[in-house]
């Protein structure tokens, strides 16, 4: 029995950045922060250009504190998000033409968020990463370390719990 | 608090280039308790099938509204910084409504100050969110 020809690489990379694109272009306050997501596999980067108008402290020309727990928070969301998608995506359960037609999956929501600020945010491009500790069928919790020049240097990092979005046919 | 110290801090605020993207405004500032609002935008939305704000956009206003409220203490001689900022988000704040919070600065050390502060829409018996934090004393 011959195996199944794997589709090319073309046609699952257009499937996996539509849906990665939906999901994060769908959500105004990402774009009003300016993120977007770097995707390699299943590993997304978030990424905040530098603004002017997420400075928090005009002086020391600062990031606003709450600009980066957004950052963290958009991340921690979108890589959750991601995870579920990228699950239903692999198997069938989605395709691409759902996504067009807009069938996005609903998001997951914080239950709450606790963020650690190890030093203050320079204006520079920031990054991000989440990881899905645990991910149940109701709940989640979610890790996201964040950076600007340096990998190993992060300038803040968080956990949040999230409340997971029914499924499908529960 | 003398009105001088409040001008500066109405002034410092309305100069914080992200607290002006977001439309934040100070409504109220005593020693030690901060007031302040975030009226509703379609930019900030969170969730777009229900309209209800991102957290984010609470957590930049409980952030800012309890730093305020850690330099407004009599015993803070300038600046601060968020060294943590915990929030719960008991319910989704309604599509529409202007979001209101208070901090209250209840405990500072020469360098640490403690702050929680609450958020609530048009419904004031039930909160959208709470928050706790510890921020730096800065300055002498």
């Amino acid at each position: 029995m011959a195996m199944k020809r794997p589709e090319p690489v073309q046609v699952v990379k257009q499937r996996r950045d539509a849906a990665l694109s939906a999901l994060v272009h769908g959500v105004p306050y990402v774009q009003f922060l300016g993120i977007e997501f770097d995707r390699r596999g299943d590993e997304l980067t978030a990424v905040m250009p530098f603004d002017e108008g997420l400075i928090g402290n005009p002086m020391l020309q600062a990031l606003h504190g709450g600009a980066i727990a957004g950052f963290l928070e958009v991340t921690a969301v979108i890589g959750l998000a991601w995870s579920v998608l990228w699950e239903e995506l692999e198997n069938g359960e989605m395709n691409l033409e759902d996504i067009t037609a807009g069938q996005m999956p609903r998001l997951p929501k914080t239950i709450d968020f606790n963020v650690d600020y190890l030093r203050s945010g320079l204006p520079r491009d920031s990054y991000a990463r989440a990881r899905v500790n645990r991910s149940g069928r109701r709940y989640a919790s979610v890790h996201v370390e964040a950076w600007q020049d340096q990998r190993a240097r992060l300038f803040a990092q968080a956990t949040g719990h999230f409340l997971m979005p029914p499924r499908g046919n529960g | 608090m003398d009105s001088a110290k409040i001008k500066m801090a109405e002034q410092f605020i309305s100069l914080v280039p992200h607290c002006k993207a977001l439309g934040m405004k100070l409504t109220l500032i005593e020693d030690g308790v901060a007031e302040m609002e975030l009226p509703y935008d379609a930019k900030l939305v969170g969730d777009p099938e229900t309209g209800v704000l991102h957290g984010g956009a609470i957590s930049a206003l409980m952030d800012t509204c309890c730093g305020t409220a850690a330099m407004s203490h009599p015993s803070s001689p300038a600046g601060t910084a968020t060294i943590d900022l915990r929030i719960d988000y008991m319910r989704a704040a309604t599509p529409g409504q202007t979001v209101t919070t208070r901090a209250e600065c209840y405990h500072i050390t020469r360098s640490v100050a403690f702050v929680r502060a609450t958020a609530f829409d048009d419904d004031k018996d039930r909160p959208v969110a709470t928050a706790t934090g510890a921020f730096t004393v800065e300055g002498k």
